[in-house]
């Protein structure tokens, strides 16, 4: 016996082929290999394909002039480029989706506490509304508020109006808009004064509950001391503009949409397809939101609250210092991938001919050819917008979740 | 002391069983009932009033329009289209058959097991016997008096035969394939793919989406969990991407792009919208799977290989089991997302129960009747979403999910 170290005995007896540490590198490499080869024999299939088309893959194209036409986005021509057409698409997802994010939000957390309302009208219209929105598809809602409710309306000259500003018409939903008059520069002065003001009174106040050791609202005396500094100055803007112009001027005025011939002039225009994704894409995702909100507060265990009542919080301070703390972290992850939802779902717009991300690389593709690219391009902006948001969303979770602990 | 509270215990007993302190029962009266449920507070009062106008206003509003100004005609006029689409009239049998397959079969399981897969089949009876009420042509309102005898049958036939459970599932399985063969046939004799539409073309979508992501999206959970980084990494790449875009990206890059990357395989538009349905859907599902795994206890494995299991048998007689009960509500609502993502294949073109409202509308002979349209295929895809999401619920119960 010349090897009696039993670890030594062991190690000489295992052949590589069944050495475990070896398996693994051995299988891993070969699951690469399997990989790769799939993608090589894809990469070589589409090669073939588009020399059966007659394309070449690269990305020159973009820089040629798109020809064609949009409906609505920021400003553009059809003398401008692929590339300009497709950036007017991602502005166009992203007006959507962030407008889209606010009303669902909005939307979900009034009827996700209508759901828990002790009373029982309340709560069973929020159910019946959340039962049915989220179990009818996304994209029949969308083909329905565009056809049968968006198209029905009225024509230009006969247009419901509200308040005289709102004008609701087959052509889209006129607002009057806010525009920044010569007063403005000087009413932004104030708002800066009031944050100044309103942040030295938070940290005095934040000191002084500190100093208490009690809980409290923090911007209690921060938030009425902006409020009345903006306010006075909104009234005040007009006295020293007239110094510098003839004329009175608020800070903002309301750009009214008026009727000249045969439209709307002025004000803001939302066309009916993005009306129609609008509410489609807010009352669908505000289903799940209301969802998400209900558990969420009903994952507080009731001991909580009724705990809270009996060392004597008032029902505002056991929903502030207690619920809201313990429900928040519980609702943001699944809240954030609802918005991520919202944000991929308003890729539906293609149905309707809302010029989206999606729609234009779509009618890129049909000019060009050039599927592979565009593609890439449409899956990558998606990535991105998920990727950021998830991050974003990460972060603020946990940073709540440091604050809640 | 102790006899004292014995004593008090005891006096506590004797009037529970006189009733007089028994808990005060829940008041069936309306006007209690309407005290506590509806007028409690001031604030309750005034919202349970506004919210009556509100609902008085859409109910006048949707009924008058619904009793007068709709023309429902539409629906019967084109019922044949929303089931089967453009399925050829001569072939009908087909789909007959499958009728036929799974009433026998869901009537023999309901007679076996009774409870909820009970219920199941009474439902579907009930909705077989609507079809005879119906005013189709007389050979189909046959037809469904026959299924409804069919499911009766079976569920005779099968009552209390619990031996029998095995092949009753292994029936299941094999009419999976059985129901694509029916409804596709051979060759030039059968019917194409292509003639598969409506509710029919939904349902098949759904179904082949839901059976095979599921088994893909545990098997991406479980290679996303593996202790080998380079299965991990490949696995957490294909999840992540197909995460971050929408699903019609997918389906149209399943549209164009399969025939350029595989030139030289003729693959079918419903096979490639099953593909892109599937790959899609088997993201999702591998992650609530990975929710439910991250809750199984390390000790299990460990427990699991320390009495001589193996890898796959660790799997799938320890964890999987516990994994997918904790996550059944999560799995439950990937599958109603499936079902209500199939309706995006009508943009690509194939005409399911969706595309099949569109087409009626854009039919000159029916012209401007969207809404009763869009609303008809709503209520058809809200029952069927509505009832998987009962279903789950009444699993969660049975198997006393979110009571352990």
């Amino acid at each position: 016996m010349e090897n009696n170290s039993p670890l030594n005995a062991l190690s000489g007896k295992i052949p590589f082929w069944r050495d475990i540490r070896v398996l693994r590198i051995l299988f891993q490499v070969a699951f690469l290999l399997g990989v790769i080869l799939l993608l090589v024999i894809l990469y070589t299939n589409m090669l073939k394909g588009l020399r059966g088309l007659g394309l070449t893959l690269n990305l020159n194209f973009l820089q040629n002039e798109a020809g064609f036409n949009l409906s609505e986005g920021i400003s553009y021509e059809p003398s401008d480029t692929y590339l300009k057409a497709f950036w007017v698409g991602i502005v166009n997802t992203l007006k959507v989706g962030i407008i889209g994010i606010i009303c669902a939000t909005l939307l979900g957390i009034f009827f996700g506490i209508a759901r828990l309302s002790s009373n029982w009208l309340i709560r069973t219209i929020a159910t019946a509304y959340v039962e049915c929105f989220r179990n009818i598809p996304l994209l029949l809602q969308i083909l329905f508020w565009y056809t049968a409710v968006v198209g029905q309306l009225p024509k230009v000259k006969e247009s419901f109006s509200l308040f005289g500003g709102v004008f609701i018409n087959n052509r889209g939903i006129y607002l009057p808009s806010p525009e920044p008059t010569s007063g403005m520069k000087i009413w932004i002065g104030f708002l800066g004064v009031g944050l100044l003001l309103a942040v030295i009174l938070y940290v005095v106040r934040w000191r002084k509950l500190q100093q208490l050791d009690r809980p409290g609202f923090r911007a209690k005396w921060a938030l009425p001391a902006f409020l009345i500094v903006a306010l006075c100055g909104w009234f005040l803007t007009p006295m020293f503009t007239t110094i510098e112009n003839s004329g009175k001027h608020w800070p903002l005025t309301l750009d009214l949409p008026i009727l000249q011939g045969f439209n709307f002039q002025g004000g803001m225009r939302f066309s009916p397809e993005f009306s129609a994704l609008l509410i489609a894409l807010s009352v669908y995702t505000s289903a799940f939101i209301a969802e998400v909100v209900r558990s969420g507060i009903q994952a507080v265990v009731k001991g909580q609250r009724e705990a809270a009542r009996a060392i004597g919080l008032n029902e505002a301070q056991t929903l502030r210092l207690i619920v809201l703390p313990q429900a928040v972290p519980i609702i943001v992850p699944p809240l954030t991938s609802q918005y991520l939802n919202l944000a991929k779902n308003s890729s539906l717009a293609v149905a309707i001919g809302f010029p989206d991300l999606f729609g234009v690389g779509n009618t890129i593709m049909a000019q060009t050819g050039q599927s592979i690219p565009v593609f890439a391009m449409i899956m990558v902006s998606y990535l991105v917008m998920s990727l950021t948001t998830s991050a974003a969303m990460n972060w603020y979770n946990r940073w709540i979740n440091r604050i809640g602990r | 002391m102790r006899d004292e509270l014995l004593e008090e215990h005891q006096k506590l007993a004797e009037l529970a069983r006189r009733e007089e302190i028994r808990p005060p029962q829940s008041s069936k009266a309306v006007l209690p009932w309407m005290k506590a449920n509806l007028f409690s507070t001031w604030y309750n009062s005034l919202l349970t009033l506004v919210a009556l106008g509100f609902l008085l206003l859409v109910f006048k509003g949707f009924l008058t329009w619904a009793f007068t100004g709709a023309k429902w005609s539409v629906i019967p006029a084109n019922l044949q289209l929303f089931a089967v689409g453009s399925y050829p009239r001569e072939q009908i049998w087909r789909v007959w058959g499958v009728v036929y397959i799974l009433s026998v079969l869901l009537g023999l399981s309901a007679g076996m097991w009774g409870g909820l897969v009970l219920r199941f089949a009474l439902v579907l009876g009930g909705v077989w016997f609507i079809g005879v009420l119906l005013p189709f042509e007389f050979s189909t309102r046959g037809g469904f008096l026959g299924a409804v005898v069919a499911i009766a049958a079976a569920l005779f036939l099968g009552r209390g035969r619990t031996s029998f459970r095995p092949w009753i599932l292994g029936g299941w399985l094999l009419s999976f394939p059985l129901i694509i063969v029916v409804l596709r046939g051979f060759g030039e004799n059968g019917v194409l793919t292509s003639n598969w539409g409506g509710l029919l073309l939904t349902l098949i979508l759904a179904i082949v989406g839901i059976v095979a992501s599921f088994p893909l999206g545990v098997f991406l959970a479980l290679c996303r969990q593996s202790s080998l980084p380079a299965i991990r990494w490949v696995s957490t790449a294909y999840i992540e991407t197909v995460r971050g875009v929408p699903l019609i990206t997918i389906l149209f890059m399943g549209n164009v792009l399969i025939p350029i990357f595989m030139p030289d395989v003729d693959i079918n538009q419903v096979l490639r919208m099953m593909l892109g349905i599937t790959l899609f859907s088997a993201a999702y599902m591998a992650e609530n799977v990975r929710g439910g795994l991250q809750g199984i206890l390390r000790g299990q494995q460990e427990a699991a290989q320390a009495v001589g299991l193996n890898y796959v048998q660790t799997m799938l007689f320890i964890v999987l089991p516990q994994a997918l009960r904790a996550v059944i509500p999560a799995i439950v609502g990937q599958f109603i997302a499936l079902f209500k993502d199939t309706s995006l294949v009508s943009i690509i073109g194939l005409i399911d129960l969706l595309g099949v409202a569109k087409s009626v509308i854009a039919n000159p002979d029916w012209l401007g009747l969207q809404a009763e349209v869009y609303l008809f295929a709503a209520v058809i895809y809200f029952i069927f979403s509505y009832s998987m999401s009962y279903v789950s619920q009444k699993i969660e119960t049975a198997l006393g999910v979110g009571n352990t």
